[in-house]
């Protein structure tokens, strides 16, 4: 909660700017593997997620509010992947998007991070090999949610 | 060229440094001793009618605990060629002692030997003498170990950061 905790003008105020978040993602993708053209699937026309404001990706993570890792993560790309969450500026979350990013997946090797949630805080979790549209579109709806109802920074 | 021709004329130009053939199906597969490989390979890549001018792969494998071969060496290294003129191909392997695993380098036939034999270096840990640059291909310089050897430990895990899951 922000300045007088509790009292109307701020929690008024904590909800027009969590509404206003949540309509206006702007993601990182951070695509590695071949969940990148399930992601691209939702991106475009067909499922459109403009319609949740989450259609302008940017490419620099200094931009993003939201980090979607897309794809298997080796330990060699480990610390590239802390480094882009580190870049971005707070609020931040992060999406991790199919079973590899979850928990490693069918990748249980020498190779590949056993879920990123070892080296990154994660928000939402979208499992699938890779998901559907359908699921990373609720995946997004969860993580609105999330946005709006959190505790606002100003 | 017929793939029994193209072992034919190799046991000729090896001799007894070519150990053994094999043939299935129209795999065409050659033996030979590590003192032989280079002269062999440069004869399938330079002789007008093998004309190998490609190598599409060179790989290793570990035999280790491998059943009939609990005694013999315990890698073999493989390359597989191919003719783009004459649309041919063989197959030539290398048995590798696990006690001194080098065979010489082809980087000085093929160029791109050299990624290939950076990658088998860093899979399996066989030396290529005579490599320019023989460092890891794919995994970090911290890793230890070559884990496409059967003896690296499946759950063994070597994160750079986090923990070790």
């Amino acid at each position: 909660m922000g300045v007088g905790s509790g009292g109307f003008f701020t929690s008024k105020l904590d909800q027009a700017i969590g509404w206003a978040r949540k309509y206006s993602i702007f993601q990182y993708p951070f695509v590695t593997a071949c969940c990148g053209m399930e992601y691209m699937a939702t991106s475009c026309s067909h499922y459109d997620i403009d319609r949740f404001g989450a259609g302008l990706p940017r490419f620099s993570p200094r931009q993003a509010d939201v980090l979607f890792v897309v794809g298997t993560i080796s330990h060699k790309m480990a610390p590239v992947l802390k480094r882009i969450y580190d870049q971005m500026c707070e609020p931040k979350w992060v999406v991790a998007f199919g079973v590899c990013t979850c928990t490693g997946g069918f990748y249980n090797n020498y190779a590949t991070v056993q879920g990123i949630d070892t080296i990154i805080p994660v928000d939402i979790y979208i499992p699938g090999c890779p998901p559907r549209p359908e699921s990373v579109i609720d995946g997004l709806m969860k993580l609105q949610d999330k946005i709006a109802a959190g505790a606002q920074r100003y | 060229m017929d793939g029994g021709a193209i072992l034919a004329r190799l046991k000729t130009k090896l001799g007894p440094r070519l150990t053994e053939t094999h043939a299935h199906r129209g795999d065409h597969t050659a033996v030979v001793t590590r003192d032989g490989i280079t002269e062999a390979l440069a004869f399938c890549r330079d002789e007008p009618e093998l004309r190998f001018d490609l190598l599409s792969d060179l790989t290793a494998v570990d035999y280790l605990r491998y059943p009939g071969r609990e005694d013999g060496p315990r890698f073999d290294v493989v390359y597989h060629l191919y003719s783009v003129p004459h649309r041919h191909r063989v197959r030539l392997r290398v048995p590798v002692e696990q006690d001194d695993p080098v065979v010489p380098t082809a980087t000085g036939l093929w160029p791109i030997a050299n990624w290939l034999e950076r990658e088998v270096w860093d899979m399996f840990g066989i030396r290529f003498e005579g490599h320019p640059d023989l460092r890891r291909l794919l995994l970090y310089e911290e890793f230890q170990g070559h884990p496409l050897r059967k003896d690296y430990p499946m759950d063994r895990r070597q994160p750079l950061i986090g923990p070790i899951v």
